[in-house]
């Protein structure tokens, strides 16, 4: 499958501390990848960046090809283009996502008028059927509604709607259900996974939801501390972890079956940006580290087809999962 | 809706009855009107006269009745010093005043929002040090030591322009210009303010992800959304059109409302004082009307409390 999104050695910094270290992604046409771990280990960072959504104070380098393109530090209209018409997103708080002196219909539109080429009446049209397509009742009324007048569930709707507007190869969703109910959650997902298949997008989804994740996307990658640790299908980084990051948290989710089991917390907190520890960021945390995770920081690299592992430990740890005692 | 604006209407109607009767209270206390325009030379029977000529005499709660009684009338008594009605009085000094307010305000608005806004845009830039350091010096220093500071160096140094009078338009412009540049000092910093706080909202980040171009993100996006501070302000700044110039007035001998104001509450001629209070609560509490009028007409979620309301 043809490569849409590739990010090669990603980095950003805020006033000179990194909080993005080198990230290297790559997505194929109608991919859904899951990007997963704790708060502040550079998972919206990331596509921020790609997308040059940071603040100007923030210090950004490396590469992100949209198909063989690069993007990062592309001139302004260019970036407008992207924006919204090839790389959509959504974001995390559905309080304060849209603007609350316009109406539903005004930013709905704006992102018609920019990405499409509709007149007059057709762009009202199309800016309805959106709303029918992501389940928002009453369409041709509500469009003339403020965001205030909206529940968080149903502004996530029109947060996805005006995401689609653009026909984009591509949606970013930041945590889009973390800030709802648990039905609502299920809900948003169901919907956005309905819309991606039907409209063939590639899809990121960010979050700490591991489980989340695990049903919506067909790959994950594990961040942490501004790298990313290990990544793998779905299914098997969560039947067989192998970086003592991923294994960690996956200890941490109770089981749906079988027999119920003590849950395991990773011990220590993430290290603080500006104190990094040389080498591998996991190591004060990790059971298994030895004297050499403290000289340089692990690249990723592959262990078998579509895997690969940010630790030198890997085979350890590997084993010690299995219940094989560690040499 | 109506409710809303009924009970906006009263308090209003509240606030200059307490500003009148703050007034009527602290002049009556603070010194005899009789003695202060006779001077303390003057004979008993005279003082007596003058005070029975004025009601004066009359026990305290008659006089406030009396004059609620006569400005529920339309009647806001007459000078004591010349006897002319004090509307009169006052209604003739307010063109001066409002020959100075009205472009001071209109400068205010045209230097301090754009200043507030390219702050706000180029944050940390040489120019947005330039324009708060200007700001805060406007900020604090009081009208009367710019003026002065004004007077020194176009007036007296230069020779530009007249210190003081009012016989050509050259005379309004030092007193034009004290007013505008602590105003538009005022301005700036909340626009800037009010601008940053903004730009920082994710709705922002929002229509940037959505493709909008920045200026059209600062536009459409950001501004209309600033104005609701920035209007709170501009509200208070209407609201001094009439009486905002006292000082400004005083330090250039300018003959508007503020000079006469000044004149009146040392000479302790009440009417006259009363009148101007009344006239100035009143520009006040117009003003904040007009500013609730507009929140609503600005912020759609205004609107609908006052639905519910």
């Amino acid at each position: 499958m043809p490569q849409l999104i590739s990010i090669a050695g990603l980095s950003v910094a805020f006033s000179g501390v990194p909080v993005l270290r080198g990230v290297d992604l790559a997505l194929q046409k109608g991919e859904a990848l899951g990007l997963v771990g704790e708060s502040g280990s550079g998972k919206s960072v990331t596509w921020l960046a790609a997308l040059g959504l940071l603040p100007r104070h923030a210090q950004v380098s490396g590469s992100v090809r949209l198909d063989g393109r690069e993007i990062l530090g592309a001139p302004a209209p260019e970036l407008d283009q992207v924006r919204g018409g090839r790389v959509a997103m959504i974001f995390q708080d559905p309080a304060s996502a849209l603007n609350p002196v316009l109406t539903i219909r005004k930013q709905l539109c704006e992102a018609l008028a920019l990405h499409r080429d509709l007149q007059g009446n057709a762009v009202k049209a199309e800016a309805r059927r959106l709303l029918d397509l992501v389940g928002i009742p009453d369409a041709g009324r509500r469009l003339e509604a403020y965001p205030h007048e909206f529940s968080g569930g149903q502004i996530q709707r029109i947060m996805i709607a005006m995401a689609l507007a653009g026909n984009p190869d591509l949606l970013i969703a930041d945590e889009p259900t973390t800030a709802l109910d648990a039905t609502i959650q299920a809900q948003i997902l169901e919907l956005l996974s309905t819309v991606r298949r039907e409209l063939g997008m590639a899809m990121v989804l960010i979050s700490h939801d591991l489980g989340v994740v695990a049903e919506n996307c067909d790959r994950v990658a594990v961040m942490y501390a501004g790298r990313i640790v290990e990544e793998a299908p779905s299914n098997q980084l969560f039947a067989d972890p192998v970086h003592p990051y991923a294994q960690g948290l996956i200890g941490a989710l109770p089981p749906l079956d079988g027999p119920r089991r003590r849950l395991t917390a990773i011990p220590g907190t993430v290290p603080d940006p500006a104190h990094m520890p040389s080498g591998c960021a996991f190591a004060p945390r990790c059971t298994l580290a030895a004297e050499p995770c403290g000289l340089s920081a692990p690249s990723l690299a592959p262990i078998a087809d579509g895997r690969a592992v940010a630790c030198i430990r890997a085979e350890a740890s590997r084993r010690a999962l299995l219940g094989i005692a560690a040499e | 809706m109506g409710r809303y604006f009924a009970i906006r209407i009263g308090r209003a109607a509240l606030t200059i009855v307490l500003v009148v009767t703050f007034a009527f209270v602290v002049l009556r206390l603070s010194g005899d009107p009789a003695l202060m325009i006779l001077g303390p030379e003057a004979p008993p029977e005279v003082l007596a006269a003058f005070r029975k000529a004025w009601g004066l005499d009359d026990p305290i709660w008659f006089q406030y009745l009396d004059y609620f009684g006569a400005i529920a009338k339309g009647e806001l008594g007459r000078s004591m010093r010349d006897g002319r009605p004090a509307i009169e009085l006052v209604l003739e000094r307010i063109p001066a005043t409002l020959a100075l307010t009205l472009p001071a305000f209109a400068f205010k608005i045209a230097l301090g929002i754009p200043a507030g806004i390219y702050a706000a845009l180029h944050r940390g830039s040489a120019i947005d040090r330039v324009v708060m350091m200007t700001a805060v010096a406007g900020f604090t220093v009081p009208s009367f030591v710019l003026a002065l500071l004004l007077v020194l160096v176009f007036a007296v140094q230069l020779g530009w322009l007249p210190s003081g009078g009012q016989d050509s338009w050259r005379h309004a412009i030092l007193p034009i210009a004290t007013l505008s540049l602590g105003g538009a000092a005022v301005l700036a910093r909340f626009t800037r303010s009010a601008m940053l706080e903004v730009l920082g909202q994710p709705y922002i980040r929002t229509a940037s992800a959505k493709g909008v171009p920045w200026r059209k993100v600062v536009t459409s996006h950001a501004l209309p959304n600033a104005a609701i501070p920035t209007v709170t302000i501009l509200g208070f700044m209407v609201g001094t059109l009439i009486a905002g110039a006292v000082v400004v007035e005083s330090v250039f001998s300018w003959p508007g409302v503020g000079r006469l104001l000044v004149v009146a509450v040392a000479n302790r001629d009440l009417a006259v004082v009363q009148c101007i209070l009344l006239l100035v609560a009143m520009t006040m509490v117009t003003s904040n009307l007009i500013v609730d009028f507009l929140y609503g007409f600005l912020d759609p979620r205004l609107r609908a409390k006052e639905g519910h309301a």
